[in-house]
């Protein structure tokens, strides 16, 4: 075996690390090493949390780290942050609420900057993933930015997907019914001894059971999670939260949906590979030989049109491509 | 190949919750385009080290003005040796008297800023030393 | 203020005339910068003029000394009957290092004690925990027991001088100790005197001293107030802090709203969870201020300060009596101010501030030593920083006369703009639901982050001056003495407190260990309890590790 390869499969943090930053900063050779790791990914339990920046994911990820261990269950985290459109800096802060699990060597936190991905998490999500899988964690939780509607991408890594509210933040239910209504396997209402707490449980319950019947035939359960700062109850609410996905991953398996997460995983895997063993290298080439440019100036001057450019493109590309 | 992006860890050791510089660096190295974790205050140079090589980060910034420099920061540089991430960089900054600079370097610390020196001086000094393959 | 029309038509005529000089002149000799401000960014005229202050109605806004709304201060006879207090922040190494300090420093003058603590101390850990290696002794002094603390305090008579403990997570373990101390030594709590900073808020917001989360913090405060009304009557319970935050990079608005804010805060719970009439304990609340190095603004700030509060007391909390409405404070030159270059300029920079904050009319002072930048205080720099404050006093004339800036129209036009500024942030922060709230969003820190980087950039680019740092650089040497604090006084101070361990009544200590365990598990008031366990030799640590048991830790969350 490879030695990159072995070194991941027992566990070595550096190794892996390294690997995520290749996979991140798409070293060519970061794809051949994912082929080879292939084999050995997919037996994780995969979790992903979302909702609005300040909910709390990051606080809640640690507490699960928490739960999972006293359970004696290994634990990766990919947490993501926003990269700054300005400079293409980011501060990863997700990471400090962990930072009491550093030193747990049945614990692995990487941080991930989106460079510029909308969807929620980083291009480089879905194989950081796998890097985790092959070190065998047995739970990877996956926090995303938190951003906004549009962050749909985590049902496409995740099994579970846990959905965090909290109370007084407006117009929540609206920007839930625009999107992350669909994607939510668990809801959590967050610092639930506030005001207004009670209210949010209403209108959820409400829209659940006016929702018809999820495809899954799964009603997506909604656990209040008290105050952080009130330490017996606040442990007492994430075991619950603890158990709810074990109970959801409990089902996914016994329903057979597992298989059919699995398989839309399997989807989007193609399209990020077909993307990457294609798309990119193409535009990259097109960029720095100008052709690109040359292009676009036919196409304003209404000298080419945009699909005649791609056959012409895509034609020469094959051929290259057989040539070789 | 694309350039690596650089990734840096700001961290601050001991009990030490002078963070005004800390912050203003983390925030003016991610102006300069790196990555930056961000430890926040309080942390053991065990949880720093730790950190540092889970995140891959080519360089830890250790920020510390309580006095306790002499001790945290060549033991952050040690725990780093003891998990082989000796490549990792360690540099510091904050209430550090000349006198304690050599014991620093000695320790495997690889440079020393101190008040009044400039963001951009830093910066620089991050973008010549720091050249991740 | 009221200008006759004949006076307000000739100030508007004369002051078109300049503006259009202003303007002749400005052709060939233009301003050295487009844009002139005070060290927070605050934009100020070239010119003030009548047309700035006629709004202002002087029995309302101004008044005479010990009249609301206290603007020119609380007490009517002003500095001639008692100058302000010369309260040197000092703590080093042992309980007896520092004691050795505190009675040079009496020695030499300064009236009232305060003492720095060093990490340890201030985070409740034991000088032999792990967290404490490297630390023990080296930012103020080291405090483990009762024991230390009776050698803090040698010969030095209690019932006389008042002292200032900069403790702010275990204050209540601190003070008990103070208490205990006073015991001992046969003087009644009745006739002891300080003030313990004991304010929270501000550790959230800025100094990042913190053990428990906002609300068992807040509640502990609270303890500290509602024994000190009754039992403790001359101490002042809780100082409310806008030094740190605005040493944490704040402008001069947001320390004052911020401060004040947090003060609404303390006595909304105090009312609250003590049902405690305000005009019971409101007397005894203090603050504490920044005195920065842009003269007019921080003048301003401290007296908008007292304004304000007066209003805060008498509109919000309906108090009747005058000294609830009493703003009395300390002040402290700005650390941040000051530079490693060239380090004597650092005395010039300390006198300025010194004065400011005497024409704001602190009621105590302490005035930074020149080597701030590298090391605590030594003995000469200590002396020279209170030299300032004697010669301030004592030879300058400036405490002859009180509040002796009043009516100048720059000076009430700008007192009236922060106090307004001041204002929109409080109204900010009640309408997010308080200062926890707003703590929790990251509010405060927030913006307090944003206005430290705001002014590091303006150095960088030249935009704020620092001599010796960014203008006017010398490449000579400017050796001075620093102070080194031996490795050596931490493995003392562990050897002293292991000692301690052995001896004590170990039963004694453990019984009253669970009953601050039952105080805070009730809602009781810890402080009877905290006195009965340090006077058992009850370590600050395992007191303090029974308030992170029951209330849980709290841990940087180091927000962007
Ligand atoms: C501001 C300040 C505070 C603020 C802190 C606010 C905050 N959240 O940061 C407040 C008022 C709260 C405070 C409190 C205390 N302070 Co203080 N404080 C200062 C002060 C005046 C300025 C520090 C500062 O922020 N400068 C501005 C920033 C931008 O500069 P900087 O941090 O130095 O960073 C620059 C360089 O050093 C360098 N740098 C720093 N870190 C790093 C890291 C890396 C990787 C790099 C590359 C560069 C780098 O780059 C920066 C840009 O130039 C200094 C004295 C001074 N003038 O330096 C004392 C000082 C540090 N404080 C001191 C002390 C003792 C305390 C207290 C312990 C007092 C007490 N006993 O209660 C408390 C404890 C507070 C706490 N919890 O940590 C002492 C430390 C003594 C020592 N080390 O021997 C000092 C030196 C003052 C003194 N002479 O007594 N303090
Ligand atoms: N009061 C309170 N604050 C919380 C709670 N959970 C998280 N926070 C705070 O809310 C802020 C945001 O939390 P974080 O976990 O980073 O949220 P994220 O952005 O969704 O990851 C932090 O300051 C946390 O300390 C809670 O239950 N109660
Ligand atoms: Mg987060």
């Amino acid at each position: 075996m490879d030695s990159t390869i072995k070194k991941i499969c027992e566990g070595d943090v550096r190794t892996a690390s390294r690997l995520i930053r290749d996979i991140e900063d798409k070293r060519p050779d970061a794809n051949t090493k994912i082929k080879k790791l292939y084999a050995h990914t997919g037996k994780s339990f995969i979790i992903g949390i979302t909702g609005a920046p300040g909910a709390g994911k990051s606080t809640l990820t640690d507490a699960l780290i928490t739960e999972f261990r006293k359970l004696n269950k290994t634990v990766g985290v990919l947490a993501v942050d926003p990269t700054s459109p300005f400079s293409g800096g980011a501060i990863l802060g997700d990471r400090i609420r962990m930072q009491r699990h550093a030193e747990d060597s049945g614990v692995f936190v990487r941080s991930l900057a989106t460079r510029g991905a909308l969807g929620g998490l980083s291009q480089a999500a879905g194989n950081a993933i796998h890097v985790m899988e092959a070190m065998g964690k047995d739970i990877i939780i996956v926090e995303t930015v938190g951003i906004g509607q549009q962050e749909i991408d985590i049902i496409n890594h995740a099994h579970s997907v846990v959905v965090v509210l909290v109370p007084g933040m407006g117009d929540e239910i609206q920007t839930m019914k625009a999107g992350l209504m669909e994607i939510a396997d668990i809801f959590v209402i967050n610092k639930a001894n506030r005001a207004g707490a009670g209210q949010l449980q209403t209108e959820l319950s409400t829209m659940l059971n006016l929702s018809p019947q999820t495809a899954d035939g799964w009603k997506p359960p909604i656990v209040a999670v008290g105050d952080a700062f009130e330490p017996a109850t606040f442990s007492e609410n994430t075991a619950e939260l603890a158990q709810t996905i074990e109970e959801h991953h409990l089902y996914l398996k016994q329903s057979g949906k597992l298989t059919e997460r699995m398989h839309r995983k399997a989807m989007t895997e193609i399209k990020d590979a077909l993307s990457s063993c294609l798309m990119e290298p193409l535009l990259h080439s097109l960029i720095t030989s100008g052709e690109l440019e040359k292009l676009s100036e036919k196409i304003k001057n209404r000298k080419s049109d945009p699909y005649t450019a791609a056959e012409e493109i895509t034609e020469k590309f094959f051929q290259k491509r057989r040539g070789k | 190949m694309p350039e690596r992006k650089i990734r840096v860890m700001v961290a601050k050791p001991g009990l030490d919750g002078h963070d005004r510089g800390a912050r203003i660096l983390a925030r003016c190295f991610r102006d300069a385009g790196f990555e930056v974790v961000y430890t926040g205050c309080h942390q053991t140079p065990e949880q720093i080290a730790a950190a540092a090589i889970q995140e891959d980060v080519d360089l830890i910034g250790l920020s510390c003005l309580s006095g306790a420099h002499r001790v945290l920061f060549p033991k952050v540089v040690e725990l780093l040796r003891e998990k082989d991430a000796a490549d990792i960089t360690v540099i510091g900054g904050g209430i550090i008297p000349e006198q304690d600079f050599s014991m620093l370097y000695d320790a495997g610390i690889k440079a020393i800023f101190t008040p009044g020196a400039s963001l951009d001086s830093i910066v620089e000094w991050i973008k010549t030393n720091i050249k991740p393959d | 203020m009221y200008f006759s029309k004949e006076m307000q038509d000739a100030s508007l005529k004369l002051t078109r005339k300049w503006e259009d000089e202003v303007q002749k002149t400005l052709k060939n000799n233009p301003d050295q910068k487009t844009r002139f401000s005070t060290v927070s960014d605050k934009e100020i005229k070239r010119l003030y003029t009548p047309e700035d202050i006629k709004d202002i109605k002087f029995a309302e806004d101004i008044s005479v000394p010990g009249e609301f709304p206290y603007l020119r201060g609380n007490q009517v006879t002003g500095y001639r009957g008692r100058y302000w207090t010369f309260r040197m922040f000092s703590g080093m190494g042992s309980a007896q290092d520092t004691n050795q300090r505190w009675k040079m420093l009496l020695r030499e003058g300064q009236t009232g004690l305060s003492t720095a603590f060093d990490f340890p101390t201030l985070m409740g850990y034991d000088s032999d925990s792990p967290k404490a290696l490297g630390e023990v002794g080296k930012c103020g002094v080291a405090i483990d027991t009762l024991e230390d603390f009776l050698v803090l305090i040698e010969g030095i008579p209690l019932d006389q001088v008042t002292t200032s403990m900069t403790i702010n997570p275990p204050a209540t373990v601190l003070w008990a100790m103070y208490c205990a101390a006073a015991d001992i030594k046969g003087v009644p709590l009745s006739q002891i005197g300080g003030t313990i900073q004991n304010d929270m808020l501000k550790e959230f917001i800025a100094q990042k001293t913190f053990m428990c989360p906002p609300g068992p913090s807040i509640k502990l405060i609270s303890d500290t107030v509602e024994f000190g009304t009754k039992f403790v009557p001359n101490w002042n319970t809780i100082s409310i802090s806008g030094y740190h935050i605005r040493e944490a990079g704040a402008t001069a608005i947001q320390e004052l709203a911020f401060t004040i804010r947090d003060g609404i805060e303390y006595v909304e719970d105090v009312i609250r969870r003590k049902k405690m009439n305000v005009d019971d304990f409101a007397p005894r609340l203090s603050f504490f201020f920044n005195s920065h190095i842009d003269f007019f603004e921080e003048i301003c700030k401290l007296r908008a300060a007292r304004r304000i509060w007066a209003k805060i007391m008498r509109d919000r909390f309906h108090a009747q009596n005058p000294r609830s409405m009493w703003l009395r404070f300390h002040t402290q030159t700005a650390g941040c101010s000051l530079a490693a270059q060239q380090p004597y300029n650092n005395v010039i920079r300390t006198t300025v501030e010194g004065l400011a904050a005497v024409l704001g009319g602190t009621q105590s002072l302490h005035t930074n030593s020149l080597d701030e930048v590298f090391c605590l205080p030594s003995e000469h720099a200590a002396e020279i920083a209170l030299r300032t404050q004697q010669v301030l006093a004592e030879e300058t004339g400036v405490a002859n006369t009180i509040d002796p800036l009043a009516g100048s129209y720059f000076i009430e036009k700008l007192t009236n703009e922060i106090e307004e500024g001041a204002w929109d942030y409080i109204n900010k922060i009640d309408a997010m639901g308080g200062m926890i709230a707003a703590i929790e969003k990251g509010f405060p820190q927030m913006e307090i982050a944003e206005s430290a980087y705001k002014f590091q950039a303006q150095l960088e680019k030249g935009e704020k001056i620092m001599v010796g740092v960014n203008k006017y650089l010398s490449n000579q040497p400017y050796p001075i003495p620093l102070v080194e604090i031996d490795e050596k006084v931490g493995e003392e101070q562990i050897k002293r407190l292991q000692n301690v361990r052995r001896k004590r009544d170990n039963k004694a200590v453990k019984k009253s260990l669970d009953d601050i365990r039952n105080a805070c598990k009730k809602g009781d008031n810890v402080m009877p309890h905290c006195i009965e366990a340090v006077k058992n030799l009850a370590t600050l640590q395992e007191i303090c590790d029974v308030y992170r048991d029951v209330y849980g830790e709290y841990k940087d969350p180091g927000l962007y």
